[in-house]
């Protein structure tokens, strides 16, 4: 045995001399191998030691620390848009400090086919809420994606953001009239992405209609519908742009709304456009970049308001509105913003003057503006002030917002 | 009902256009996150493949966007060539799962981690993220020790080998040929730098350990008070301070960072600040990875205070 292994490493030896005499080139091979055994050596010392293999297989983890303290020259309370049924949840927020939309993430690869996320809020009325809880496969062939459990819609631009990615403290007023600030519910999404260096998605939802605007009628398993279209790309190096076009169905079966004074039975289609485009020199926005966005909502509601305690009476109203908005990063750690939004709502004719849905000749106006300071990716303060003609009477707001987040790191999402 | 058929016709005869246009090709589609990784892709895949970089060096590797553009790409893509160790964390995650393609998904061959293959320096012996944007799993700006090159060089061959075995002894002939006239280089390199042994500098962010640590040169300050933190003015004058103790020979910035706090201690110490390419692209001349190296220890031996 012995004299077998001096044999080989004698035979190893002379093919190396003879070889490196043969080739110069050959000599850095040997260098090569060398360093490897050295990489291998070291490599296994490193596996000795022991390794947090139980760690990484625990899902990621994150927790969103949010809060604020606002000021209001109106009393939240008597919230209301002229002409807009709101649902709950969807005034300027509580006077003073509070901890808003405090957000514990969970996520993980459940295998090499799904992926899956769990995420529970802390809501303005103080209580726990679970936002998603979904499973989305990973291993589709041919582009097709399906995601189920309860998760945002994908219509829109921001209806699927969550709120400590969003660029002000609040979402604009189509997002908070029209679908009681964002819309998610209970249902299955199919989408498919096109194999083109243009990017193009194309998908559909069928939701319970649990949640508003929809109120699925007792009779129906599926409460509402959508189709959404994406589109997007870059523009040399330095621009890079998205624009969506989506459509969201419902069913309503006595749909009531925070005032309580109306209820809406019959169907509300809403159709959204939005276009988002980015600008950073060179595509590196680490220390300026410029992003506009804007988004117009259209909702046609066909059916019956009930006054209640007053009859009921047929209604075809339509009800648009739109934002735009401007966020300009002009030092590394620095962004300023710059926000307007409009509604136009039809009036609902005489038999509603006094209820909910009497526009009162009021158009609903918003001007905000932002300043935030980002210390490092995970944290960041923003003060931002909102002229709000939401009200028939126009009210001053100012909000002071701490955003922080630990554990696992958040996505870079365009 | 006539309408349905036709509307149903029209539907289908779209997306068969759809198909029919959409180039039906032999080659590899190879997506790569950095651009170092698509140069080294282009030179063990020759004609036989077709990369496409994510990132330019103008861009930072640790702060891109998922962007559609990216989504796009990594749809079709059969193998995807990324650095790993958590530098693409904010952005690579999500585009695959975005873009939902099996073939490339972490664990499938498709799936090609360079750090993965290489030991990597500067393990953080406390996660915290008081320390800043620390990579748990060590340094992972690797790229920058040729003989790292070497090594990720040999396991993406296997990789490529394994995704296209049709062309697999051509992967291994271009692997042969790049690997001989690397060691050549890193030979002439080597002796080159000799010089610059035990030089010390000031870095803007860690960026640079791998290529100190190959060179043996001296790592003397950090303009970043954390990674991934910007210097404050305040911070910037501890580091002056600290450099009234000892010398530092040059200020090593890459091209994507921004020049503003190198600019400041330069002015005050009169140390040169070096923008080194980082990556391929960083400079005109730097548009291999051959060039890489050669343009970097030149703007090295150039740069530095005698």
């Amino acid at each position: 045995m012995k004299k077998l292994v001096i044999a080989c490493i004698l035979s190893a030896f002379t093919t190396i001399t003879t070889s490196q005499h043969a080739h110069a080139a050959e000599q850095g091979d040997i260098e090569a191998l060398r360093q490897d055994i050295e990489e291998l050596k070291k490599q296994l010392d490193t596996s000795q030691t022991p390794t947090s293999s139980q760690a990484s297989l625990n899902p990621a983890i994150s927790l969103i620390l949010m809060g604020r303290f606002a000021s209001f020259d109106n009393d939240p309370e008597n919230y209301a848009i002229p002409g807009v049924t709101l649902p709950e949840e969807t005034d300027p927020g509580k006077e003073g400090f509070s901890l808003a939309e405090t957000e514990l993430i969970i996520s993980g690869n459940i295998d090499d086919k799904f992926f899956g996320r769990f995420t529970t809020a802390l809501t303005a009325e103080n209580e726990i809420e679970i936002e998603e809880a979904f499973v989305q496969t990973l291993g589709l062939p041919a582009g097709f994606g399906i995601q189920f459990g309860r998760f945002y819609s994908e219509i829109g631009y921001l209806n699927k953001i969550h709120a400590h990615y969003w660029d002000f403290v609040d979402q604009p007023l189509v997002y908070r009239a029209y679908l009681g600030n964002q819309y998610n519910d209970d249902g299955i999404q199919l989408r498919w992405l096109a194999p083109t260096d243009l990017f193009l998605e194309f998908g559909g939802e069928a939701f319970s209609g649990d949640s508003f605007p929809a109120s699925r009628p007792s009779n129906e398993s599926v409460g509402s519908y959508s189709l959404f279209m994406k589109l997007g790309g870059d523009v040399g190096i330095s621009h890079s742009w998205q624009a969506g076009l989506s459509y969201l169905a419902i069913q309503a079966e006595n749909r009531e709304t925070e005032n309580g004074d109306v209820s809406f039975s019959g169907d509300d289609n809403l159709i959204i456009a939005d276009l988002v485009w980015k600008w950073a020199p060179a595509g590196n926005d680490s220390r300026t970049s410029l992003v506009f966005q804007a988004e117009y909502f259209n909702s046609t509601e066909q059916g019956d308001y009930t006054i209640i305690g007053n009859g009921t009476n047929p209604v075809d109203r339509n009800k648009d509105g739109w934002y735009a908005q401007l966020i300009y990063k002009f030092l590394p750690r620095w962004r300023t913003g710059l926000r307007y939004d409009r509604l136009s709502i039809e009036d609902s004719g005489s038999t509603f003057n006094g209820t909910s849905l009497d526009t009162q000749g009021h158009t609903p106006e918003r001007v905000s503006a932002m300043l935030d300071f980002s210390h490092s990716e995970y944290s960041r303060f923003r003060l931002q002030y909102n002229h709000d003609e939401s009200y028939a009477v126009a009210d001053n707001q100012w909000y002071l917002q701490y955003i922080m987040s630990l554990g696992a790191h958040g996505a870079h999402r365009f | 009902m006539h309408g349905i058929t036709l509307m149903l016709k029209m539907l289908a005869t779209s997306l068969l256009l759809l198909f029919v246009a959409l180039p039906v090709s032999a080659t590899m589609n190879v997506f790569a996150c950095e651009p170092e990784w698509a140069s080294l892709v282009e030179e063990l895949g020759g004609e036989e493949v077709k990369v496409f970089s994510a990132t330019t060096a103008q861009q930072d590797p640790h702060r891109i966007q998922a962007r559609p553009s990216l989504i796009a790409k990594m749809r079709r893509a059969d193998l995807a060539v990324c650095t790993g160790a958590n530098l693409e964390i904010g952005w690579l995650p999500v585009l695959l799962r975005r873009a939902a393609n099996p073939k490339v998904q972490p664990g499938q061959p498709g799936y090609f981690a360079a750090t993965q293959h290489v030991s990597l320096l500067d393990k953080p012996t406390r996660l915290d993220r008081a320390e800043g944007d620390i990579h748990a799993a060590g340094d992972p700006h690797v790229h920058l020790n040729p003989h790292n090159i070497t090594r990720i060089a040999r396991a993406l061959t296997n990789t490529m080998a394994t995704i296209d075995p049709q062309n697999a002894v051509s992967y291994q002939q271009n692997r042969d040929d790049f690997l001989r006239r690397w060691q050549q280089a890193i030979k002439r390199w080597e002796d080159r730098a000799e010089s610059l042994r035990n030089l010390p500098v000031v870095t803007q962010h860690k960026s640079w350990t791998y290529l100190l640590d190959w060179l043996g040169m001296q790592e003397v300050a950090r303009l970043e008070p954390k990674p991934g933190i910007p210097p404050s003015t305040a911070y910037l004058g501890q580091v002056l301070e600290s450099l009234q103790h000892k010398s530092a020979n040059a200020i090593l910035v890459a091209n994507y960072q921004s020049p503003k706090p190198a600019k400041w201690l330069q002015q005050r110490t009169g140390i040169p600040i070096i923008m080194l390419p980082y990556t391929i692209g960083g400079s005109n001349d730097a548009d291999n990875l051959f060039r890489l190296f050669d343009m970097t220890l030149e703007q090295l031996q150039t740069g530095v205070k005698p």
